[in-house]
């Protein structure tokens, strides 16, 4: 079977660092596909074989000395996990999956990573060329179903595409805005056999410009608001650490001495004691970071998108100030907050520009602002949840007490809801990329399989999943890899016998009317027995500290289910449809 | 266009032009876009371009400028579109194209019906014995025009083509894509190619 090759010639693929010495060889598109993996430093793939993807998983079994494929219990699982791995190394996590339902079982991790700027490849096996559109055994239109959810998506039905194809895939899921990228390959094109000329890396394509160029007049100008700002706030993101802008960001706050609050995304970039980090943003964060947004002059907001759980209202949202906006994407200037300064850019390269500019300064009154409402949150809600005098054991304790016995050198992954948020609050964070969870979309179930990523991605670090009761039974088959694989993950389950977060709405915005929130458990201890996994229950608050020890020092992986209070609220709380000033402390 | 700042929140006629590679199912990913915002496209063309191998698609939408610019931007970020420009009616030039199907008797036995056509400057395409197909070319009210005309006559078939568009102010694409390709990064630039070009950093 003919088929033409649609690569645009204008593309120009050049070398990198090692150009490939060019050879010719007669290979397989699957053979074309594991040798790019390899060419672009893949290690780890989370898959899960079917028929339409089985040449590529023939060619693997002869690679598995240099390719470590980790078999999931489920595709959503495989995604969750490579989005963990992605998030916790720094990598680009890939994903095979095969045709129809294994296609579909991806779609929530591309839309949760896309919406979080995760690079993925994903490639997903597809029926012969020759049975497109005739509804064939496990056929999908799985390029048309992932669009608005992957930053590119390319359907390949003749080998000799793979190679460039591959190479498109990878540069533009981790350049400019990282984002999940799928490549569909139909069966012929993974058993058609053709002359490869070697593995040549792209670096540009004519139409994607991953970095906006950066613009010298928006760079001054920020610096003036910034040099005549009296109560400068900064917002900083993901962005940051996606940039690898950490230490650029770092240098930023301190000479211009202002402080700075972030979303949960990019929570870790700084330290959590750094003396200019003045806590979590949005929606449950912190009462000071909220309150002040409406009390600075200037706003500076640094890869981050300004979510609607981070701004409340957007018409009572930091309206007296003036917005400096820095992002490498354009898309998101003025999306949802009018920027004053646009500074388009990798901030890697732009803070460094900006902190030129700035005078060195302290903001000792403003900061000192923050640590007032600091006190106040400190006796109305913090107090009670890391150190409760009621029996109940509350959520904060337990992620207290992590942070004593770890020192807050752990990856905390978490899962969604209200252990989320008491995670994201509370937990210790020394260093960057050891904050992993669905901040965008939200997603019940990422917890477990973004935690075992997380460990592939980071072997050496103790990886802590904290999840709920309701998200952990959303992607509970993945014990099935940490058994096979001995993934030595630390599982915390926070077991409050409901779905907490929806019945906290239930009771403060649908008068207690616990619609279908109350949920019956099984003995995770158990279940975890029986995937080989020691573990233990925690109901008394006398037991507690030991046994985070215990699972701490096991050699492996550990579960440790904690009974916190049934009815326990997650507070300081901006209700919906407020502004970020009205936040609720009780 | 009035200077009555209210304008950005008043819904309009815009037309979006949108340069792209050519690449199977960009289309769908342009349109989920609109549909994703729940914008319905009034008129939708894509063509070649003046450049070869790179599509033009024209969208018509009726909406606000400020949603327009952010829909225009996010079409923009999509990997295989070069560049996305959008303007109000006043700042392009577009035609609509035409056809109508009408008993040749008619034409034949009534005067009225022929002066019709020729105020309207339409072309007969195809003249059989029993229908006649004429063609014509303007803005949407005057092929909407002819077509309410010919109605009593009995017009057998009616059918208009999407919006093209010229904008009148700008310059060829051409210059704009010699630099997006001037932009292709050597190898020594791949990485930090800003910072480690000192002042150069600040040209545009």
């Amino acid at each position: 079977m003919e088929q033409t090759i649609a690569i645009p010639k204008s593309e120009k693929h050049q070398n990198g660092a090692a150009p490939a010495q060019p050879k010719t060889a007669v290979v397989s598109g699957s053979v074309a596909v594991l040798d790019a993996l390899l060419a672009e430093g893949t290690e780890t793939i989370f898959g899960y074989p079917g028929g339409a993807i089985m040449p590529i998983y023939d060619a693997l079994y002869d690679y598995s000395d240099k390719l470590r494929h980790i078999l999931v219990r489920h595709e959503q699982g495989g995604i969750h996990a490579a989005q963990g791995y992605a998030r916790a190394s720094g990598k680009v996590g890939v994903v095979f999956a095969t045709s129809g339902p294994g296609a579909t079982n991806l779609v929530t991790g591309l839309a949760d990573a896309q919406i979080d700027s995760t690079p993925l490849v994903c490639i997903t096996g597809q029926v012969f060329a020759h049975l497109l559109g005739t509804d064939a055994f496990q056929e999908t239109d799985v390029i048309n179903i992932t669009t608005p959810v992957t930053k590119w998506n390319y359907q390949v039905t003749d080998a000799r595409e793979i190679p460039q194809v591959l190479a498109k895939a990878f540069f533009i899921a981790r350049s400019g805005r990282p984002g999940p990228v799928l490549v569909d390959i139909s069966k012929n094109a993974q058993l058609q056999t053709f002359d490869y000329e070697g593995y040549v890396s792209c670096n540009h394509i004519r139409s994607y410009r991953p970095k906006p160029i950066v613009r010298k007049e928006y760079i001054e100008q920020a610096a003036v608001l910034i040099n005549r700002a009296e109560r400068p706030f900064v917002l900083f993101g993901q962005g940051v650490i996606l940039g690898n802008a950490e230490a650029e960001f770092q240098a930023f706050i301190e000479k211009s001495g202002i402080p700075a609050a972030w979303t949960i995304l990019g929570a870790g970039a700084i330290p959590t004691d750094h003396p200019l980090n003045v806590g979590m943003l949005g929606m449950h964060g912190n009462y000071g970071p909220n309150v002040l947004t409406n009390k600075c002059d200037v706003l500076i907001a640094i890869g981050m998108r300004f979510d609607d759980r981070v701004t409340g209202r957007l018409d009572k949202y930091a309206k007296q100030a003036k917005v400096i906006h820095l992002d490498i994407d354009p898309a998101e200037i003025d999306k949802n907050v009018k920027a004053d300064v646009p500074v388009w850019g990798d901030c890697k390269e732009t803070l460094p520009m900006l902190t030129a500019l700035v005078s060195p300064k302290k903001h000792d009154d403003w900061v000192a602002k923050f640590r007032e409402h600091d006190a106040q949150e400190q006796v109305a809600v913090i107090e009670n949840e890391l150190h409760p005098t009621s029996d109940i054991l509350t959520m904060g304790e337990v992620v207290n007490l992590l942070n004593e016995l770890t020192g807050g050198d752990a990856i905390i992954v978490s899962d969604v809801g209200q252990h989320q948020m008491v995670a994201c609050r509370y937990a210790k964070l020394n260093q960057t990329r050891s904050n992993i969870t669905s901040g965008g979309l939200g997603t019940m179930g990422f917890g477990l399989p973004a935690t075992i990523g997380a460990k592939v991605g980071q072997p050496d670090r103790t990886v802590i999943g904290i999840i709920g009761d309701g998200g952990f039974q959303m992607t509970l088959q993945e014990l099935g890899v940490i058994q096979q694989y001995g993934v030595g993950v630390k599982i915390v389950i926070l077991n409050n016998q409901f779905l907490g977060m929806v019945r906290q709405w239930q009771e403060l915005f649908h008068e207690r009317r616990y619609s279908f929130t109350d949920m019956v458990t099984p003995d995770f201890v158990k279940l975890a027995d029986a995937y080989g996994i020691p573990g233990q229950r925690v109901c008394e608050r006398d037991f507690l500290k030991n046994a985070i020890q215990t699972m701490l020092d096991a050699p492996g992986a550990y579960l440790l289910e904690v009974m916190v209070g049934k009815e326990n609220n997650v507070f300081p709380m901006v209700p919906q449809g407020c502004g970020v000033a009205e936040i609720r402390l009780k | 266009m009035t200077n009555d700042p209210n304008d950005n929140f008043m819904k309009q006629e815009f037309t979006i032009t949108v340069y792209t590679e050519n690449q199977v199912g960009l289309l769908n990913r342009i349109a989920i876009m609109f549909s994703r915002r729940k914008i319905n496209i009034d008129s939708l063309n894509t063509s070649p371009s003046e450049i070869p191998g790179i599509h033009r698609f024209n969208i018509v939408v009726d909406e606000t400028e400020e949603v327009v610019r952010k829909v225009a931007r996010q079409i923009e970020k999509q990997v295989d579109v070069l560049k996305v420009y959008f303007s109000t009616n006043e700042e392009i030039i577009w035609q609509e194209m035409a056809l109508f199907k009408v008993p040749t008797d008619e034409i034949a036995e009534k005067v009225k019906v022929e002066r019709l056509l020729r105020e309207h400057g339409a072309r007969a395409v195809v003249i059989r014995k029993d229908y006649t197909v004429f063609e014509t070319t303007g803005h949407r009210e005057e092929t909407d025009g002819l077509m309410k005309a010919l109605e009593p006559y009995g017009l057998i078939e009616f059918v208009r083509s999407a919006r093209v568009a010229i904008i009148k102010g700008s310059h060829s694409f051409h210059e704009r894509l010699r630099e997006f390709e001037a932009l292709e990064p050597s190898e020594e630039t791949a990485e930090n190619e800003f910072l480690n070009e000192g002042e150069k950093v600040f040209s545009m």
